[in-house]
């Protein structure tokens, strides 16, 4: 799409924004050109409320949870390297913005008419609605996984209760047991995620339960920061083994009464499993009409602005942000992009041509952090990697770099949780 | 976060236009928003620094913060992942994003 076209576009949606919203009789429901509803409190959503709420609009944040869990450094957490309550985070200083928080699960969207309906049977009117939901598991997906497997085989993708059951399985196995990851195909959250916790698990084994195994069955034949987590795992943890899909380490199958992962050569017994299951957007975007096929959602990478349903943003995990991998990181860089867009087209204003920057951060020991950063514009209406820019950490860093690195981990989650959350 | 001060007066304008523009259609003056890709930089950088290993940009000026983007580029200063970041950044968008970032600290 041209500039011009694109422009054109963006004005006459703002324009029709307006007038839904002044032809809707009801002075109860969008009531102003500045009603926003975000859905979904998480590192998009939060983010994403607090800069309209800061910009003068009115907003009201729809998440069900009274406390967030936050699941980057929740892999520390599994190997005992810090407790589950550094992850979580209250509403109260959004609430002390003047953000109207609103503790309620949205279950119904009406893009025609403009509202969102939730658990409670209250019904928000808007001008412009922000999904932000994150993921759904697919437990449709996995023959033998489905949500009460994952009382027994916990996947801890979403931390919080999860997390702490995987921890206390890990914890109870005697040394000398097998734990193993199973990774999906791609797209999923947090591309190096089950790499990370691969190799905090296995520093956990080695320090404790030195002779214990970990295997990791993989969907896929390559992965993110792969030379790097591989270097390290040779030279720290001989007990992790990574198997390939071709090698056959796409799990197809879950006993969970034989406590084995089954794949296309062979069956693997766990003492724990970590099921990781593929995984979609947030129900409540394909409630919206706004995922397609991949059960992902579509957007256009200047807005955020979804290309199914007009008026519906998408940001986070659960958009198709292209070169973006789904991180918290890439959550609240969209989540700021959007805001401005939002803040654009409900003045009448064209939004301009964003670009976007992600560095995900994963420790592969305690004092041993690895990076991979990426700087994103959008090109022919996908957002894709400025060329030259990114990468991941030296192949051949000191002992130092891998410090300051781990240390910057650290910092970097810190200010990304006050910024959301704080 | 200035950013967001800007934006407000982003909406006071448009307020304004919306209000005027029966009459004359002025365009009311706007407060850049944040130039691309500076919204960013906040994941990293907190706005006061102290005992975090990433530094703060606060109190940093426009010259400073372009030497050091361009430096970070051009690989003459050391960095873990500033150095991959900024060779995605023409000399004007960083010019851009300098000035914003120092902006926002006056
Ligand atoms: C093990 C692990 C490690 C990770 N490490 C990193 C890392 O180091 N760095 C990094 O950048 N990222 C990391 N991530 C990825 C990061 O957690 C996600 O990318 C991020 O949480 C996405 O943010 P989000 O706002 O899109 O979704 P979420 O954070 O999941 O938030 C979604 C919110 O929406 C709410 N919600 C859902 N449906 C509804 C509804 N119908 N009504 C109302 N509310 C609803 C949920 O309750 C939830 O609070 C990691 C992930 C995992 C699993």
């Amino acid at each position: 799409m041209t500039r011009a076209s694109f422009n054109r576009r963006a004005v006459l949606q703002a324009g029709a924004a307006l007038s839904a919203a002044a032809a809707l009789a009801r002075p109860a429901i969008a009531q102003s050109a500045g009603r926003v509803v975000v859905i979904g409190g998480g590192f998009a959503g939060a983010t994403c409320a607090r800069e309209l709420k800061r910009g003068g609009f009115d907003v009201t944040l729809v998440e069900p949870s009274a406390i967030y869990t936050a699941c980057p450094f929740s892999n520390g957490v599994l190997a005992g390297l810090r407790p589950l309550s550094r992850q979580q985070f209250t509403y109260d200083a959004l609430k002390t913005d003047g953000l109207a928080v609103v503790a309620q699960r949205a279950t119904k969207i009406d893009g025609q008419q403009k509202r969102v309906s939730l658990s409670d049977g209250t019904i928000l009117g808007y001008d412009r609605l922000v999904l932000a939901p994150g993921i759904d598991l697919r437990f449709d997906a996995l023959p033998g996984y489905s949500e009460d497997v994952a009382q027994i085989m916990p996947h801890a993708w979403k931390a919080g209760e999860q997390t702490s059951l995987l921890r206390s399985q890990i914890e109870a196995m005697p040394d000398g047991g097998t734990v193993i990851i199973s990774v999906p195909a791609n797209p999923y959250r947090c591309p190096p995620g089950p790499y990370e916790r691969a190799s905090l698990i296995a520093y956990y084994l080695r320090t404790q339960k030195p002779r214990a195994k970990l295997i990791v069955l993989d969907a896929k034949d390559t992965f993110s920061k792969q030379g790097l987590f591989q270097a390290a795992w040779k030279a720290l943890y001989p007990n992790l083994e990574w198997v390939s899909m071709s090698s056959g380490g796409k799990v197809i199958e879950v006993d969970v009464g034989q406590r084995v992962l089954v794949t296309e050569f062979g069956r693997h017994k766990a003492d724990v499993a970590n099921v990781i299951p593929p995984q979609r957007a947030g129900e409540i975007a394909a409630l919206a009409g706004a995922t397609d096929r991949s059960g992902w959602c579509p957007i256009d990478p200047v807005t955020f602005e979804s290309r199914q349903q007009a008026g519906i943003h998408i940001i986070g995990d659960a958009c198709i942000a292209g070169g973006m991998p789904k991180s918290a990181f890439a959550a609240n860089a969209q989540a700021k992009v959007c805001a401005a867009a939002i803040a654009s087209l409900l003045g009448g204003q064209a939004p301009q041509t964003p670009k976007l920057i992600n560095t995900c951060y994963s420790l592969v020991a305690p004092d041993y952090g690895i990076t991979v950063a990426g700087v994103y514009r959008p090109v022919n209406g996908v957002l894709t990697d400025v060329e030259g820019a990114g990468g991941v950490s030296p192949a051949d860093s000191s002992p130092s770099f891998r410090s300051l690195e781990a240390s910057h981990a650290d910092a970097w989650f810190r200010t990304i949780t006050d910024e959301v959350f704080g | 976060m200035k950013w967001v001060r800007r934006m407000r007066e982003v909406c006071i304008s448009i307020g304004l236009v919306m209000a005027s523009s029966p009459a004359m259609g002025q365009p009311a003056v706007s407060p850049p928003a944040a130039p691309p890709g500076a919204s960013s930089c906040s994941g990293c950088h907190a706005p006061s620094a102290v005992g975090h290993s990433i530094g703060a940009l606060q109190g940093l000026s426009a010259p400073d913060i372009l030497d050091a983007l361009q430096a970070f580029r051009n690989g003459e200063r050391e960095a873990t992942v500033m150095g991959r970041i900024a060779r995605g950044f023409s000399d004007g968008e960083m010019r851009a994003i300098a000035e914003w970032l120092a902006r926002g600290d006056e």
